[in-house]
């Protein structure tokens, strides 16, 4: 069961980088854990922790502002690489509920949806004008992300829509198990299995 | 009925429903499995009290989290061998097939399908893993899943997809010797960029295409995903066909005679269109080199670091300053030259016989038959069966004389899940597919290229252009 998403109002951290992968989301060290807990402490490790293990101060997401952020502001590509899972695990436990982006990575954009972190897709001037706007605030920027009405604002001005395909907002709206939902259609899944037994060549693939 | 590129044919033909709210319900006829993804899918499927729907179509490994040296004790670190120890009893329980550190057959995953013939034309192949575009080498459809994806596909033998875009991409011409299918992708997606193909699947078309062997074939289709793409597909065709005869898991007799006639459909007719195209001749590709911390940025091995100053926008400029400031590298160096440290020949893009045999070849050829003093450089064969053919053709034995170690099966230094990483401020010369930062070990620095240039540079102690150097080793004498 994940966790529902319907609308949040809440703090922006800013990560002004292209192309981050997985790698730096969740380095391969930490990958060894068999369960989908105990990520959120290594959530970008390398870049927040220096060699010694003391915190970067350099950092975007260690600056004082950005502490207790739930949604994340970056630039395209997001979550590039690796299939990990692990990186959207990371990412929910650290505090995350939703990232802003003009555009993300295939595989990592569909497990954010499985895992009730909502990848939010706007154009390259609209993130460029968070990034002013969470600036010119010192870091202290607020915004809602609306899911069912699938808008951005931030009551001081910036509005703007978004769109995800229904299939992808109903899970996320409503929490729900994409299994049971499939399981829904076994009938079909069954049928579909039979229908291939008799196709040219016995079993064929297509 | 209209025509249909090859993508199309196979997604078609697997739709076990659309589904009202956008995407298709998408039947898997072959789900790999390795130990670094799966077990929080193995995990909820229990606590659910799910079955795997169809065991006998799903097949797992051990390889990222893998000891590459000295299989005989305990495997010293004590959480990888949990995860380990956690597939053998997932498997067990599940009733999947696996091939475990003790197989003859175990591998990397996609090294091993092919190898064993489980990969075949016109399937939909799944497996928790973005490499697993390499299998559309054969004209599957073929895309790494998330881990909520593979307890789906367990549970179900399904996947929910929507239909992605199709970009062809097409490689004209004949490659220069000394240039390999990797210098083909790579400059490929120096091209288009990391995010060229994003939502779409590439089908890669074109005489260079053609000419390719199965092997190298992988190779392009492998690195799909650092184009974006999560599939890349190659249409099969003789050469296909003979890969796979004779194959333990590919049909056989009679079976193989109508799988083949069926086979031979898998192409994309005259006249379908593709949403995108790109076109690159392949007769103008140079060897490649990465010098930044992305697979797009590289550069032929002729050529020099950038300046961030050369680049377009704000967010480039301060990429790529941020990449060479990682790299340790200033603007204007020429690529040829740079000392390395370390050589990794290995992973899913290049660890199959022929990198093997490329490498070994120039190893072979040039008078220099020593690793140079300071770099330590690793052979990790992609399966225990290469790794077997390899030591029937002496391959090992080139490499070991030369100062090569050579190890078991497994990612490896790919990733660094295991011993195999790379120190700070290491350069290191890689067949892999990913130069991120930390790739390879924290602060270590990737430069990615083929087989025989990896071997070049292990030799020489530096990156050199192997179509001039080799031939100055050879002509020089130098022992
Ligand atoms: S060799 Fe590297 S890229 Fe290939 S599956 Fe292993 S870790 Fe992934």
């Amino acid at each position: 069961m994940i966790e529902p998403f319907v609308r949040l109002t809440g703090k922006l951290a800013a990560l002004p980088r292209a192309n981050v992968d997985t790698d730096q989301i969740i380095p391969k060290q930490f990958l060894k854990r068999v369960e989908r807990t105990g990520f959120g402490p290594a959530l970008f490790h390398d870049w927040r922790f220096r060699a010694d293990g003391t915190p970067n101060p350099d950092f975007e997401l260690n600056a004082p502002a950005a502490q207790g952020a739930s949604l994340l502001l970056t630039w395209e590509n997001f979550g590039c690489g690796s299939s990990r899972e692990h990186a959207v695990w990371a990412l929910r436990e650290y505090g995350f509920r939703a990232i802003l982006a003009p555009s993300f990575a295939d595989i990592f954009f569909a497990n954010c949806c499985q895992n009730g972190l909502v990848p939010v897709r706007l154009l390259p001037q609209e993130i460029g004008e968070l990034f002013r706007r969470h600036r010119a605030a010192g870091g202290e920027y607020h915004l809602t992300v609306d899911l069912e009405e699938q808008r951005v604002e931030d009551g001081l001005g910036f509005r703007t829509a978004f769109t995800m395909e229904r299939y992808r907002r109903d899970m996320l709206l409503r929490g729900l198990d994409v299994i049971g939902r499939t399981l829904l259609l076994e009938e079909r899944i069954g049928a579909y299995e039979r229908s291939r037994e008799t196709r040219p060549g016995n079993g064929e693939t297509w | 009925m209209t025509a249909r590129t090859l993508f199309a044919k196979v997604w078609d033909g697997h739709v076990v429903a659309e589904l009202p709210e956008g995407p298709a319900l998408l039947y898997v006829d072959l789900h790999l499995v390795h130990e670094v993804t799966s077990p929080q899918a193995f995990e909820s499927l229990r606590q659910a009290g799910r079955r795997v729907r169809r065991p006998e179509l799903t097949v797992a490994t051990v390889d990222h989290n893998v000891p590459t040296g000295d299989r005989r004790g305990p495997i010293a670190d004590a959480i990888s061998a949990r995860q380990l120890d956690a597939l053998a009893s997932n498997a067990a329980e599940f009733g999947v097939e696996l091939f475990d550190l003790q197989s003859p057959q175990q591998g990397i995953v996609h090294v091993i399908g092919p190898e064993l013939g489980l990969t075949q034309p016109g399937m939909v192949i799944v497996c928790g893993d973005s490499h697993t575009a390499t299998h559309g080498a054969f004209g599957a459809l073929a895309l790494g899943i998330g881990t909520s994806e593979v307890e789906h596909v367990l549970a179900t033998q399904c996947l929910v997809w929507s239909r992605p875009g199709t970009m062809e991409a097409r490689l004209t011409g004949t490659p220069a010797p000394g240039v390999t299918a990797k210098d083909l992708i790579l400059a490929l997606i120096g091209r288009i960029g990391t995010a060229g193909a994003t939502g779409h699947v590439i089908e890669y078309t074109g005489e260079a295409i053609r000419g390719l062997s199965m092997e190298e074939r992988m190779t392009v289709c492998n690195m799909s995903i650092e184009a974006g793409a999560r599939a890349g597909m190659i249409a099969p065709d003789e050469t296909t066909f003979a890969y796979l005869a004779g194959r333990p898991r590919a049909p056989a007799g009679a079976a193989w005679d109508r799988a083949v006639a069926r086979w031979r459909e898998l192409r994309t007719d005259p006249g379908a269109t593709y949403d995108k195209q790109v076109e690159l001749d392949a007769s103008t590709v140079a060897p490649q080199v990465t010098w930044g911390t992305s697979p797009g940025m590289v550069t032929p091995v002729t050529g020099r670091v950038p300046d961030p100053g050369d680049f377009a926008t704000d967010a480039e400029r301060s990429a790529v300053a941020r990449a060479l400031e990682y790299m340790g590298l200033t603007p204007g160096t020429p690529l040829e030259g740079l000392p390395i440290d370390r050589v990794f020949l290995g992973s899913c893009t290049n660890a199959r016989i022929e990198d093997l045999r490329a490498a070994a070849r120039v190893v072979r050829e040039t008078g220099r038959r020593h690793v140079a003093r300071g770099v330590r450089a690793m052979v990790v064969p992609g399966s225990q069966q290469v790794k077997a053919q390899a030591e029937r053709e002496g391959l090992d034995r080139v490499f070991s004389e030369a100062g090569f170690e050579w190890r078991n099966a497994g990612c490896s230094m790919c990733l660094g899940m295991n011993a195999d990483v790379l120190q700070s401020g290491e350069r290191c010369a890689s067949t892999s597919n990913r130069n991120f930062e930390g790739r390879q070990g924290r602060g270590g620095r990737t430069h990615l290229m083929s087989p025989p240039m990896a071997a070049a540079a292990a030799l020489a102690g530096r990156i050199v252009d192997v179509r001039t150097w080799a031939g100055e080793e050879r002509g020089g004498g130098a022992a």
